[in-house]
């Protein structure tokens, strides 16, 4: 058992856990946040997309351990306040989600997506980008219109705050 | 929210919890005391177990428990069932073998559970679940169902000789044998389906508590229709009584039909729940779930088309062999039968059609219904076999199809299906617009000088929805009724709690079902709450599968808010004293044809539960029941076209274009239809192109993760031109026919029949894999070389 | 996973000293295929030694006419590197092609060179440029680094601590990914360097993991164009066979990847 410490949606969190204990069963099991979703084994459907020290991870392929000190952002991290997420209210906007399973990590991908190209993304590189995220639900569509849409949108945002 | 009626692309009440990650699906209960359950699991296909030793892992830390199928024999806990009895032609019924959640003899599987290891944590159940020692004695193992069938073949189960299930027929053979005789053109094909796992993205899970004092038990489960489930568990695997057990679906991930089963790890959860003491939770992983959810299609179908001279078709012959795996699952005997042959005549006017099928047991993964279920498959063989056939008769595949179709209504087909409405020239119309076929040629050209083959095929597709009437379904072997159940209760305040026997798993019945309620009393969807997946506050029903939330659920509710309103007005025409024929109800008002007297709808139900003034004899309250028995399937139908560019170098296939045009009668959301649209092009996609389960001879999975199992991914999809065309259908109160499955049932074809008229041979099967169609460019390319 | 005791190195020989006191460690870069071997119960090591933390492993440098890229630098970090996207854009393509963006915000140059899967990407970039590895015991040219599919020289306790790719006139990476699991199936790597020698190197397709080929390399140092490889195959004798491709179909790819790598590469 070794302490884990690190700053979780921006909370200081720390628990004793054994070393083998990956980041994903980290945070839903010693931390009780169980948006971030486990949907395979061989890291590929991409469920348990998490952000670390800024940049998104799979959870899942990560010890805790490795995390620890770090910056760590979840899915129930994302909405300030009561506002949601731009990306959060595109995938509703645009019916981007089904089963609801798969759309943590979706919405992780987007958000660190969208944080790397701006409003540079075009279906194409969305879908490409997409490629470590699996959905049996929606066909991808109207999550690739939910990113494009938040893109577009905050990239707007960015523009007139400058 | 707003008054969200029919037709409104009203936005998703559900969504806010899923995208803020609030759902609460099972792995995310956590019980006080909770063990956790890690499942010792055959790594043959077929063997006998010898001996299971425990000793070693009962001495690890934070083990509780090792339990084994005798144990469970010993607890008097049922085998698990087939639920849809077959009988073969000669009449005998059809040949079921012993299946016993955790196996205490002969394993037929591998992944076959033998002995659970319960324990405090996820870890140290998985730790020694590796320390139980099973001696195994290996058995010869068959894969193959025609392979299966062969005398001398290793046998399975002793009830069932040559692994034979049922050797079913459908249709009058004699009428078939007549018209071939006469036939001018005969096409024939052989056809396979490939083996697929659902995959739904939350892997299955139970969390089951049982309490001694009560002696009650409560499962949390991944259940598409927890009342079947409990009713299950009840009457055939000896759980506990009815009442004394509540099952709870709370969010589901997915489905497809893999959820509808009552599984051996659920009920292996509820008996160890009660044997040590505590709450047990399973979570599957993928590879588990690759090896014990129930697969789907896996058919093995030789066909004929017999035409006239005219190109009309005069009959239809097929001979099909489901392979359904180690055990029959619970609907494993409908899929290949009642859900397949009746949908053998497709859109078309086929005066006789014969269909024979074989269900095989193999040591593979029991298969039982998949997002279509039998209709893919019945779909896959006609809309191949009618592209051939064009091709080899040199018609257009529209013209020839047109030829064909099915102009009025009701139609009997010589299959048990009546056919109650549609227009398959409006979508097909719809269709080869939407795609500018008449383009093609050009795009085509365009292509050749990129060096790429551009191919198009198209599939018009009928299935059957609903399920239904219950009688029907009785006579022909079903275990259940399949009607829904609905419950409208209207609070004194004026909200209103639906409850549903219906389930969602992704399908947004809490946003679609409260539309109903709005378009009725005019009332805010977020005055609406839709109840369902709890048995303990939920009336009996059904569940979702069939594409039959809708059509048969709604209809439900539908005869439930007759109901309400029929009170609610009555008791507004007693308050304003008018007659209840003058009563309108608009705009969550009840109001006084011609006057301007009016009761709000919230007045009207607290004035129901006041109880100071109603009618003279009328029982307080507003809460209404309806149980919605279908008067028939419904009979979704449409046409899909798609464009490919094949890379021949590589023979990576690209979906450049797809179109769908559907009829699926009246669209309650027209934005929740298009999204389970794209969700089942995506899988019939994957289907074709990507997706397959291959077993090794020695009967190990091949596929059983991501790395080798091709999911569709995001790039591997193109955006799809969707179009509707309305027929309505007469058989339910909506007039709708369901959508879920269409979009699995029709698009392997059609993208299918694109490639093989890009690479002008038809010798394809699927998947399409790159390696195959490499292959056939190669033999194409030589062919033209000589 | 079975239990393992983690350790966080922040220096060299701090890891090497963790690794000399424990019984069966393995060193842990960014896991992206450690960790999930783990998670199978496929490898059991007692110790897991993070070298995630050590600053000298870490970073992309120009040094002379090459560039040195840290062991522990991200396949992200080397895709997005300005300096190696004008310098050797292949490898910077190469990069951006590992895995989906969260594996690449993991995975490591060195933690994917010490693997040496022979569907990984990076030995085909690090045998077509000549690249040196540097470890904490040596310097080893590519070819002789990688010895057969998952093995290589390191010797147990060596941590490689960086890779140095020269600079070189042209360079290109196609691969085709298995559907799947989007690993190479076929990767091929086309280097024409300063001296006007060129190097082809294949990931994916061979038995025995990346391989040079040689018909290619003397065809296009005469003539560097696509065409100039079209019709040289290799022998299907020596590719991997699976569900996914026979040897016949990858030997195939590596014509086409070949011919594909040196159309983008101008």
């Amino acid at each position: 058992m070794t302490k884990v410490a690190m700053t979780l949606n921006g909370k200081k969190v720390q628990a004793d856990v054994e070393d083998r204990t990956l980041l994903v069963h980290y945070i839903r099991e010693a931390q009780g946040l169980t948006g971030t979703h486990v949907g395979c084994d061989t890291s590929q459907c991409g469920a348990c997309v998490v952000h670390v020290n800024g940049k998104a991870v799979k959870s899942c392929s990560m010890l805790a351990a490795q995390a620890a000190d770090a910056e760590v952002v979840t899915v129930e991290g994302l909405a300030k306040g009561g506002d949601l997420h731009p990306v959060q209210a595109a995938f509703r906007e645009h019916h981007g989600l089904q089963c609801g399973f798969c759309t943590p990590g979706m919405i992780m991908t987007a958000v660190d997506m969208i944080n790397r190209y701006g409003g540079n993304l075009d279906e194409k590189t969305i879908r490409h980008e997409l490629e470590g995220n699996i959905c049996r639900c929606t066909g991808y569509q109207n999550i690739v219109k939910a990113i494009k849409s938040a893109a577009d949108q905050m990239s707007a945002m960015k523009t007139a705050a400058e | 929210m707003g008054v969200e009626g029919i037709g409104a692309r009203a936005l998703r009440k559900e969504d806010k919890r899923f995208i803020t990650g609030k759902g609460r699906y099972t792995d995310d209960i956590v019980l006080p005391r909770m063990g956790y359950a890690a499942f010792v699991r055959s790594p043959h296909a077929h063997a006998k177990v010898v001996s299971i030793d425990a000793r070693a892992a009962l001495e690890m830390p934070g083990v509780d428990a090792v339990l084994t199928g005798d144990q469970l024999v010993a607890d008097g806990i049922g085998n698990i069932i087939c639920g849809w009895m077959i009988h073969s032609k000669d009449g005998s019924p059809m040949n079921m073998g012993a299946w016993r959640a955790l196996e205490p003899e002969i394993v037929r599987h591998v992944g076959q559970a033998v002995a659970v290891v319960i324990a405090d944590s996820q870890g140290e159940a998985k730790d020694a679940a590796d320390a139980v020692v099973v001696e195994y004695e290996e058995l010869p193992a068959v894969v193959d169902p025609i392979a299966a069938m062969a005398d001398g073949a290793p046998q399975l189960h002793p009830e069932a000789a040559n692994n034979l299930i049922f050797d079913w027929d459908i249709g009058d053979e004699a009428a078939v044998n007549a018209a071939f005789e006469q036939a001018a053109h005969v096409t024939k094909m052989e056809v396979h389906n490939n083996r697929l796992v659902p995959n739904a993205m939350e892997p299955r899970a139970a969390v089951a508590d049982y309490n001694e004092a009560e002696e009650h038990h409560t499962l949390y489960t991944t259940s598409q229709n927890p009342h079947v489930a409990r009713l299950v568990l009840s009457a055939f695997y000896n759980i506990a009584p009815e009442h004394k057990l509540r099952v709870i679906a709370p969010d589901v991930g997915g489905g497809f039909g893999s959820k509808i089963y009552i599984y051996p790890e659920e009920m292996v959860c509820l008996w160890a729940s009660k044997r040590v003491g505590r709450p047990v939770k399973w979570v599957c992983d993928r590879t588990e779930a690759f090896l014990t959810d129930a697969h789907g299609r896996d058919h093995r179908s030789e066909a004929e088309l017999a035409l006239d001279a005219d190109n009309k078709i005069i009959a239809f012959r097929v001979k099909t062999v489901a392979n359904l795996g180690a055990y029959m699952s619970l609907f494993s005997s409908s899929v290949p039968t009642y859900l397949y042959a009746t949908l053998l005549s497709g859109q078309y006017d086929i005066p006789a059609i014969h269909c024979n099928v074989k269900t095989v047991y193999t040591n593979t993964t029991p298969v039982d219904a998949y997002r279509g279920a039998g209709r893919p498959e019945a779909t896959y063989l006609v809309e191949r076999i009618m592209e051939t056939a064009a091709r080899e008769v040199g018609l257009s595949p529209a013209d020839f199809r047109r030829k064909n179709f099915i102009r009025s209504f009701p139609h009997q087909t010589p299959v048990i299906m009546c056919y109650d409405a549609g227009d398959y020239d409006a979508t097909l119309d719809a269709a080869l617009k939407a795609i500018d076929y008449d383009g093609f040629a050009a795009r085509k050209a365009e292509a050749a000088s990129r060096g790429k083959l551009r191919g198009i095929g198209m599939s018009c597709y009928i299935e059957a929805c609903g399920i239904a009437p219950s009688a029907a379904v009785g006579s022909l072997g079903a275990g259940v009724g399949l009607w829904e159940s609905a419950e409208v209760r209207v609070n004194p305040v004026g909200t209103i709690e639906v409850l549903t026997g219906a389930h969602s798993h992704g399908q947004g019945h809490e946003t679609t079902f409260a539309q109903l309620i709005s378009e009725r009393f005019g009332l805010d969807t977020d005055a609406v709450s839709i109840v369902h997946g709890d048995t303990d506050k939920v009336q009996f029903g059904m569940g979702t599968y069939g594409s039959r939330s809708g059509a048969v659920g709604m209809s439900a509710v539908v005869k439930a808010l007759d109901k309400v309103e029929e009170k609610a007005k009555k008791i507004a025409a007693h308050l304003m004293e008018a007659a209840e024929g003058d009563i309108q109800i608009e705009g969550g008002e009840l109001k006084v044809a011609g006057t301007d007297k009016k009761l709000t709808f919230t007045e009207v139900a607290l004035a129901a539960y006041t109880a100071h003034n109603l009618p003279e004899g009328m029982e307080p309250g507003l809460k209404e029941g309806a149980f919605y028995d279908p008067t028939n399937f419904t009979f979704p139908s449409g046409t899909y076209i798609c464009e490919v560019e094949v890379d021949p170098e590589t023979g990576k296939t690209a979906i450049i274009s797809f179109v769908a045009a559907d009829d699926f009668g009246n669209i309650i959301n027209p934005m929740i239809v298009e999204g389970q649209v794209h969700g089942g092009l995506t899988q019939g996609i994957g289907q074709a192109l990507l997706e397959n389960a291959a077993y090794d001879e020695n009967g190990q999975l091949i596929t059983a993760s991501y790395m080798d199992y091709c999911m569709p991914r995001a790039d591997d999809v193109p955006s799809y031109q969707l179009s509707t065309h309305v027929t309505e259908c007469p058989g339910n109160p909506l007039g709708m026919k369901g959508c879920g499955e269409a979009g699995a049932i029709g698009s392997p074809p059609a993208v299918i029949n694109a490639i093989t008229d890009a690479i002008n041979n038809n010798d394809l099967t699927m998947p399409a894999t790159p390696e195959q169609v490499w292959q056939l460019c190669q033999g194409s390319m030589k062919m033209a070389a000589e | 996973m079975y239990e393992t005791n983690y350790h966080r190195a922040g220096t060299l020989d701090e890891a090497a000293s963790l690794f000399s006191k424990s019984d069966d460690p393995k060193f842990l870069s960014g896991g992206q295929t450690l960790i999930a071997t783990m998670k199978q119960r496929l490898a059991a090591p007692s110790d897991l030694i993070d070298l995630g933390h050590v600053p000298e492993m870490h970073g992309i440098c120009e040094d002379g006419d090459a560039i040195a890229i840290g062991a522990t630098t991200t396949h992200s970090e080397v895709a997005a590197s300005e300096l190696v996207r004008s310098k050797i854009p292949g490898l910077a393509k190469l990069a951006n092609g590992i895995g989906d963006p969260a594996v690449r915000h993991m995975g490591t140059i060195g933690g994917s060179v010490a693997n040496n899967d022979p569907a990984a990407d990076y030995p085909s970039a690090l045998v077509a440029l000549g690249a040196t590895v540097s470890t904490n015991k040596r310097s080893l040219p590519a070819e002789d680094f990688f010895t057969g599919m998952f093995d290589t020289a390191l010797e147990e306790d060596e941590i490689i601590v960086s890779v140095t790719f020269p600079v070189v006139e042209k360079s290109a990476y196609a691969k085709y990914p298995n559907p799947a699991s989007r690993y190479a199936m076929a990767g091929v790597f086309v280097a024409k360097h300063k001296d006007g020698s060129v190097k082809v190197a294949v990931t994916g397709a061979g038995q025995d993991g990346v391989f040079r080929v040689a018909a290619m390399e003397s065809a296009l140092s005469s003539n560097w164009s696509a065409d100039a490889v079209a019709d040289i195959s290799v022998s299907a004798d020596d590719m991997m066979a699976d569900i996914h491709g026979s040897a016949a179909y990858r030997a195939n790819l590596v014509t086409v990847m070949a011919k594909r790598a040196l159309e983008a590469a101008g």
